[in-house]
C-alpha cells in the first residue's frame, strides 16, 4: 500500500456534506474519489451538488460533515500552500492596494521568501501569463481577464502541488474565456501540476480535462459518471470526438438538472 | 478645469452673498445680541493683535490633535480585533454601544476629577470620543473583508496574525480613514465642552469667557474659528489621504 500505490494527489473517503450541521439534509453523501498527481481533473454537475464545496474541502477552507480528505501530506485539516485556489470572483481575491506584481509576490511573501527571489519569480510568472507590461498596475486598472491572469500567476508562483480552480472564467466574456482556457491548458502542460477544476461549462470541461466527473443532483449527490478523455492536446473543439463526448456529458448532466426541476415541482409535503 | 473653476466661483460668491446678507440682517438690531460682520471683524482684529486668538487656536488644535491621535491609536487595533474575532466582538460590543451614547459633555467633570485640571483631562476627553467613532468604523470595515479574500491568502499560506497584518488591516484602511475623518469633526464639538471648565485658554475658553463679559462679537469670532479650522483640517486630512494613502483609498471610490 505504499510505493505501489499510484501517485495520489487527493483522495476523498466517504465524504458527506450537510450545511444544516447534521440535521440530515445531505447535499452530498458517501462520495469516494481519487485524483492522481499531475492529472487535469474536471468536475461538472448541476447547481447545488456541492462541487465547489469539494474544492474548498481540499483547500482546507471548509469542513466535511462526514469522511475525510487526504493528500500525500496527510489528512487535510487546514489551508496549506501545497493546495492553492483560484476563485471565480474576479475582484475580491486580489489585494486592491497591491500592484499586479505585488499580488503575484503575495503568496511568496506569506511564505517568507527573500525579496530578490520573490521579485524574480513574480516577473517570471507575470511573463508566463502575458502580463509583463502590466506589472505596475493596480487591480482596478486591469480588465477581468487580466485580473484572473494575476490570480493564476499568483497561485502558480507558490508552486502548489495541487491547483484548485473554481469556475475561474465564468464571469468573463466569451472571447476572453476562450483565450484563458487555452492558456490554462498550456500552462498545465508546461508546469505539470495536478489541477482540479470545477465548471458549469461542458465545452470547457472537454477542452481541458483528462478525466471528467459528472455529479448527480442533490440531495445526497455523488459522482454519477466518470469520463476518460483521450483526445490529444491542444484539443480541437470541432473534431468529431470532441463533439460526441461533449454531447454525452451534456445529456448526462441534463438528466440531473431535470431531476432537480422535477423535484422542485413536487410539493414539499408529499416528498 | 473650467467646470472646477466655475464651481469654486459659485462657492466664493455664495459666501460673499451670505456675509452681505448677514450685514443687512443686523441693521437696526442690538450688536450685543446679533453682531454684524464688521463688528465681528473688529473683535477678531483685537483678539489677533493682543495675541489671544493665536494662542487659543494653537492650544485647541494641540488638544484636538493629540486626543484624536491617541483615541485612534487605541481604537484601531481594538476595532480590528472586534471586527475579526467573534469572541472579542461579543466582549466589547456592549461597552461600545453603551459608551457611544454617553456624550463627552456629560463626562467633563469626571475627567477633571480623574485627570486633573491640566492638559490630560482635555486630551483624554477628545480621545475618548474619537476612540468610539474610529473603533466602530474600523470594526465594521474589518468585519466586511470578503471571505474569499481571506481564503485566498490562507490558501497561499498566511497564518492568523499575518492575515490580520497583511490582509485585514490594509483592506480596512478606507474605513479607518473615514472613521478618523468623522472623529476629527467630532473632536471640534468635544473641545468646546472640554474647555468649558478648568482652563484659561483655547477657543472654547475664549467663547465661554466672552459669554461672561457679554462679548457676543468675541463669541462669534470663536464660532467662525471653529468652522474655518474644521474646514481646513478636514481638507488637510483628505489631502493626506490622496497623497500617502492613495493605493488604499482609490479603489474604495473617492474620498
Amino acid at each position: 500500500m505504499t510505493g505501489a500505490e499510484r501517485n495520489e494527489a487527493v483522495s476523498f473517503r466517504d465524504i458527506g456534506i450537510d450545511f444544516t450541521g447534521g440535521r440530515g439534509d445531505w447535499v452530498l453523501r458517501h462520495l469516494d474519489l481519487t485524483v492522481e498527481a499531475g492529472e487535469f481533473f474536471v468536475i461538472v454537475g448541476p447547481s447545488g451538488c456541492g462541487k465547489s464545496t469539494l474544492l474548498r474541502l481540499i483547500a482546507g477552507i471548509a469542513d466535511a460533515t462526514e469522511g475525510d480528505v487526504r493528500t500525500p501530506e496527510g489528512p487535510v485539516t487546514r489551508p496549506g500552500a501545497d493546495r492553492a485556489m483560484i476563485f471565480q470572483n474576479v475582484d475580491v481575491p486580489l489585494m486592491e492596494w497591491l500592484t499586479a506584481k505585488q499580488n503575484v509576490e503575495f503568496g511568496l511573501r506569506m511564505q517568507g521568501r527573500p525579496r530578490a527571489e520573490r521579485s524574480a519569480v513574480a516577473d517570471d510568472f507575470l511573463r508566463k501569463v502575458g502580463l509583463q507590461n502590466a506589472a505596475g498596475k493596480y487591480p482596478h486598472e486591469l480588465s477581468g481577464g487580466m485580473k484572473q491572469r494575476v490570480q493564476i500567476a499568483r497561485v502558480l508562483a507558490v508552486s502548489p502541488g495541487i491547483v484548485l480552480m473554481d469556475e475561474p472564467f465564468a464571469a468573463l466574456d466569451a472571447q476572453t474565456r476562450k483565450l484563458l482556457q487555452h492558456e490554462v491548458s498550456r500552462l498545465w502542460r508546461e508546469e505539470v501540476r495536478t489541477v482540479i477544476y470545477v465548471t458549469h461549462d461542458i465545452r470547457e470541461a472537454v477542452l481541458l480535462g483528462q478525466r471528467i466527473a459528472v455529479m448527480s443532483a442533490p440531495p445526497q449527490a455523488g459522482i454519477k459518471s466518470m469520463y476518460q478523455v483521450d483526445l490529444p492536446y491542444p484539443r480541437d473543439e470541432f473534431s468529431p470526438g470532441f463533439v460526441e463526448l461533449a454531447r454525452q456529458v451534456e445529456i448526462d448532466i441534463e438528466e440531473e438538472v431535470n431531476k432537480l426541476w422535477a423535484d422542485s415541482a413536487v410539493p414539499r409535503s408529499t416528498r | 478645469m473650467g467646470r472646477l473653476r466655475r464651481s469654486s466661483f459659485y462657492s466664493v460668491a455664495a459666501v460673499v452673498a451670505f456675509v452681505v446678507l448677514w450685514q443687512l440682517a443686523t441693521l437696526g438690531t442690538d450688536p450685543t445680541l446679533f453682531p454684524p460682520p464688521t463688528t465681528v471683524a473688529d473683535a477678531a482684529i483685537e483678539l489677533v493683535s493682543n495675541g489671544t486668538l493665536g494662542s487659543a487656536i494653537l492650544v485647541s488644535l494641540q488638544r484636538v490633535f493629540l486626543g484624536w491621535i491617541l483615541g485612534s491609536v487605541i481604537a484601531i487595533p481594538l476595532g480590528i480585533l472586534a471586527g475579526t474575532s467573534r469572541i472579542a466582538r461579543a466582549v466589547v460590543d456592549p461597552f461600545i454601544h453603551f459608551f457611544r451614547f454617553v456624550p463627552a459633555l456629560a463626562l467633563v467633570s469626571v475627567f477633571i476629577l480623574w485627570f486633573g485640571i491640566g492638559e490630560a483631562s482635555k486630551v483624554n476627553l477628545v480621545a475618548y470620543s474619537a476612540a468610539f467613532i474610529v473603533m466602530v468604523n474600523t470594526a465594521s470595515g474589518a468585519a466586511s473583508v470578503h471571505a474569499d479574500k481571506l481564503n485566498a491568502a490562507r490558501s497561499m499560506g498566511a497564518g492568523r496574525v499575518t492575515l490580520l497584518r497583511a490582509v485585514v488591516f490594509p483592506a480596512t484602511v478606507p474605513h479607518i480613514f473615514t472613521g478618523m475623518r468623522l472623529a476629527l469633526a467630532n473632536a471640534f464639538l468635544v473641545i468646546v465642552a472640554a474647555e468649558a471648565l478648568a482652563t484659561q485658554n483655547g477657543i472654547g475658553f475664549l467663547i465661554w469667557n466672552a459669554r461672561t463679559y457679554f462679548r457676543t462679537d468675541q463669541i462669534f469670532v470663536g464660532i467662525l474659528c471653529f468652522g474655518i479650522l474644521g474646514f481646513i483640517v478636514d481638507r488637510l486630512w483628505k489631502r493626506i489621504g490622496s497623497t500617502f494613502l492613495r493605493r488604499y483609498l482609490f479603489s474604495a471610490g473617492g474620498y
